[in-house]
């Protein structure tokens, strides 16, 4: 029934073939793609200044920060600045995780040199007027209490907190009231003016575009930008799993349901065992119906609506965790359903049909995942983060279709230990439970 | 604006192909015409746990192999239950899609609701409205929406009333599932990367001999618009104060929908009707401008649907933690009151069309998403509804907004609800 047009889909995937790369004299690196398709594109990038750069009594400074820079440039105003987006349509955003400060956009294509001006003053010249950043904090610290009324929020954070004890992963990005309280707007400028520079910045546009042209057009908005202060890109501090099995409850008064976190720190992007854990953690709590997790929690037991894993995967140890919302009255349960599964999952080989299910799902749905100009940019933005091969996505069916059922059997035993995993849990207050 | 096929099958089958060759994707829909508009007292929900039940097997896929299958492919699925409708999909790699296709025909008469599948999807039901109810909008939402409605089933949640997940019977939920599902109940709208021709042979293979069912009963009976403002007060856990201000709108096929829709995106931003593909900000819109930038609030939305009867304009406001929820009511009416007072500048309607242009164009990335627009327009207008959604936006005069704002956003056609935190110690 389809069509034979394989040939023509071959550049669905990117590659060295397609990708245009260029690193610009200030240290910027541009990545671009063309999709015939599309009449829009999508733009996407990191600077290094996230919150491993900021002290514990201002937690949510990087945070804070790469909020307030779309508040009013030494140009524009707030208004102006939306203006100009809104007024055709599109859309620019900072936000801020550990390690970087993110940005993305979108526009229809003949719009590039808007969006990229915007970016270039937001990022080299945000004036953080007052009364805007008064109105801007009264927005975070609502979303702190939105957040403290989070029950998938809080056990997620909780988790973080017994898992990467004294570790940066630990910390709450987007701080809490307390410390959001205590940044002042000489806090923020300084914080910008020591951090945000373009020395390791990446900055990708995949869509309408050539890539020739984007990259020039990036060159002329932001080459001339330096920062002498920049300092080197942060070292991660070691991190150690814990030494024995640790349980924390979080009480929300009035909730309905609660939810749970298990898990441990995981293996980073660039270890041996990060294939073979995404390859097992697709048969963990991914495949299908989330994978052998939903199975038991969700249809045999009937004790969840959601009920997954995910993997963290990234520069660091980020999380390898189950997650899933349930009656308060069933946390033990479900607790135990799942501790059971990781034990299984950690004791015995997978089935060789469950090895090959999800390798077919993992190399099949690639199409899919790259599809959208969104879905290529964030291929990009991966083959630069972790030093790839530009054809590595080409590559990719073959590494995965090499992951062994032992290897996966390894990687889970050395990251999901029984004896080293957290529970976190967050619901209402255990008197309801009767 | 672009071509497709549109038949309808001897069995009543509305069937609806687009051709799409940018990637090697096919995405197929299945769009059946029921939804909580359907439920009566008693069995409210009902569409959305029949929904949940059609991923529990037939004699041909048992329950655990569809999911298997489909994945093994590459493929993914989902389904979604809304006021009018209940959708099922499948987007898969196109020399795979056959599978999509013969599951579809297969579950649309074939489900066994078995006693214990129903049994155990009934706590994973009330697991998902117990996850619901931990949002203070939803809380909100529920209260509004009863109020809002007398007599017509727009007045419950499509998750469905708590009593009646817990009491409802298999049989309750099987008579549903024969009721609704059957051929000329549905649309069936697939888009991708295949030749039109050989679809629908294989469309009419599938589909064709399954017999068409009687046609199913409405109870669903438009509502007359309220005469009085009501109000109605939430109290629950938390530290924020929610506002939602639901105008009863006309119905998407309604000539007004259009005026509403700049109406819309002038006080809060353009609403983005794709399913898949994100929207933009609304920084600049009237509401905005007056709410948040004055520190009355920390965020406003608005939200205008596409539905078969006339449902609910909703204005949400998040109040400013130094705030209270009156003081923000006053600067609301003086809003909407200056878009009913003086038509907009011509250049406004310009800049609503260009968002929804730029919306347009980023839905337009995703294949599931033109698939997706190919049967939901036809669940309450037709086809040509979407095809020419932007020329009708474009036809909209400043007179359209200012008499439309007259005609809908009057107080006496709304429901003001506020979230108010208790501050009791719940337990």
């Amino acid at each position: 029934m389809a069509k034979a047009l394989k040939a023509q889909h071959l550049t669905s995937i990117p590659g060295a073939d397609d990708i245009l790369r260029a690193e610009l004299a200030n240290g910027i690196t541009v990545l671009a793609r063309h999709n015939p398709h599309s009449l829009s594109f999508t733009l996407r990038g990191y600077l290094q200044a996230g919150g491993i750069y900021e002290p514990d009594e201002k937690l949510g400074l990087a945070d804070f920060v790469s909020s307030a820079l779309m508040r009013g440039t030494e140009q524009r105003s707030f208004n102006e600045i939306y203006d100009r987006l809104e007024s055709i349509g599109a859309s620019l955003g900072f936000n801020s995780g550990t390690h970087t400060v993110g940005f993305g956009g979108r526009a229809l294509s003949e719009d590039l040199p808007v969006v990229l001006d915007l970016l270039s003053e937001t990022l080299r010249t945000p004036s953080f007027p007052d009364n805007e950043v008064e109105k801007l904090r009264a927005q975070l610290m609502t979303g702190l209490a939105l957040r403290g009324q989070d029950t998938r929020d809080m056990a997620s954070l909780v988790f973080d907190e017994l898992v990467y004890a004294g570790h940066p992963y630990g910390r709450a990005e987007e701080g809490h009231p307390e410390t959001v309280g205590a940044i002042t707007r000489a806090d923020l400028q300084a914080f910008h003016a020591a951090h945000f520079g373009p020395r390791d910045m990446v900055l990708v546009i995949v869509g309408g575009l050539e890539p020739a042209q984007a990259i020039e057009a990036v060159r002329g908005a932001l080459e001339h930008w330096t920062n002498d202060q920049q300092p080197p890109t942060a070292e991660l501090p070691a991190w150690q799993p814990l030494a024995e099995p640790a349980y924390k409850r979080h009480e929300i008064p009035g909730k309905s349901q609660s939810d749970l976190v298990i898990g441990s720190g995981g293996p980073r992007r660039l270890d041996p065992e990060y294939l073979p854990a995404m390859v097992g953690n697709n048969i963990l709590g991914r495949f299908g119906l989330m994978g052998r997790i939903g199975d038991v929690v969700r249809e045999e037991a009937g004790l969840a609506y959601y009920a997954y894993s995910g993997l963290g995967g990234g520069i660091g140890p980020g999380a390898w965790t189950v997650e899933a919302g349930v009656n308060p009255g069933n946390e033990e349960q479900a607790t135990e359903l799942i501790l059971s599964e990781l034990q299984r999952f950690t004791d015995e080989l997978v089935e060789e049909s469950e090895l090959s299910d999800s390798l077919s799902n993992i190399i099949g749905g690639m199409p899919l995942s790259l599809e959208s100009n969104g879905g290529v940019a964030s291929a990009l933005l991966n083959i630069q983060r972790y030093g790839l091969d530009l054809d590595y996505y080409r590559h990719f069916p073959g590494l995965v279709a090499a992951v062994t059922r032992e290897q996966i059997r390894e990687a889970a035993a050395k990251y999901l230990d029984q004896q080293r995993l957290a529970v976190a849990a967050a619901g209402p207050t255990r008197e309801v439970l009767a | 604006m672009s071509d497709y096929t549109k038949t309808t099958l001897p069995n009543g089958l509305q069937v609806l192909l687009k051709e799409i060759h940018t990637a090697p994707i096919i995405s197929h829909w299945l769009w059946m015409r029921v939804g909580s508009r359907d439920e009566t007292p008693g069995i409210t929900g009902a569409s959305h746990w029949v929904e949940h039940m059609q991923f529990k097997g037939t004699p041909s896929f048992p329950a655990g192999q569809l999911d298997r299958d489909i994945s093994r492919d590459g493929g993914t699925w989902n389904a979604m239950t809304y006021i009018d409708w209940t959708t099922y999909y499948e987007t898969m790699p196109a020399d795979k899609i056959d599978l999509g296709l013969r599951l579809e025909a297969d579950r649309l008469q074939n489900s066994l609701f078995e006693a214990d599948e129903v049994a155990s999807e009934r706590t994973v039901i009330i697991s998902e409205r117990q996850g619901n109810e931990n949002n203070p909008i939803f809380l909100l939402d529920e209260d509004v929406q009863k109020v809002a409605f007398k007599s017509h089933p727009y007045g419950h949640e499509v998750i469905g009333e708590m009593a009646d997940l817990e009491t409802m019977s298999r049989d309750d939920l099987y008579n549903h599932y024969q009721r609704y599902y059957a051929p000329n109940n549905g649309v069936l709208a697939v888009a991708g990367d295949f030749d039109t021709q050989a679809m629908l042979a294989r469309i009419e293979e599938l589909y064709g001999p399954i017999p068409a069912g009687a046609e199913p009963e409405r109870v669903a009976r438009p509502e007359a618009p309220p005469d009085a403002e009501q109000r109605v007060t939430t109290s629950g856990p938390g530290e924020t104060v929610f506002i939602r201000a639901a105008y009863r709108s006309p119905a998407a096929s309604d000539p007004d929908f259009f005026a509403l829709t700049v109406a819309d995106s002038l006080l809060a931003g353009p609403s983005n009707l794709n399913l898949f593909g994100g929207g933009i900000s609304n920084k600049t819109s009237r509401l905005y401008q007056a709410l948040v930038d004055t520190e009355l609030a920390v965020g406003v939305g608005g939200g205008l649907q596409a539905t078969i009867d006339p449902f609910l304009y909703a204005i949400t406001i998040t109040v400013h933690p130094q705030r209270k929820a009156d003081d923000l009511i006053g600067p609301l009416d003086d809003e909407i009151k200056r878009l009913q007072d003086s038509a907009p500048e011509p250049q406004e309607l310009a800049r609503a069309v260009k968002q929804a242009q730029a919306l347009f164009a980023y839905g337009s990335e995703s294949i599931t998403n033109q698939a997706f627009w190919l049967g939901f327009a036809q669940m309450f207008a037709s086809y040509d509804w979407f095809e020419s959604y932007l020329e009708r936006l474009e036809a909209v005069t400043p007179e359209d907004v200012q008499r439309a704002a007259q005609q809908y956003l009057r107080p006496e056609r709304r429901v003001l609800g506020v979230y108010q935190p208790d501050g009791a110690q719940h337990g």
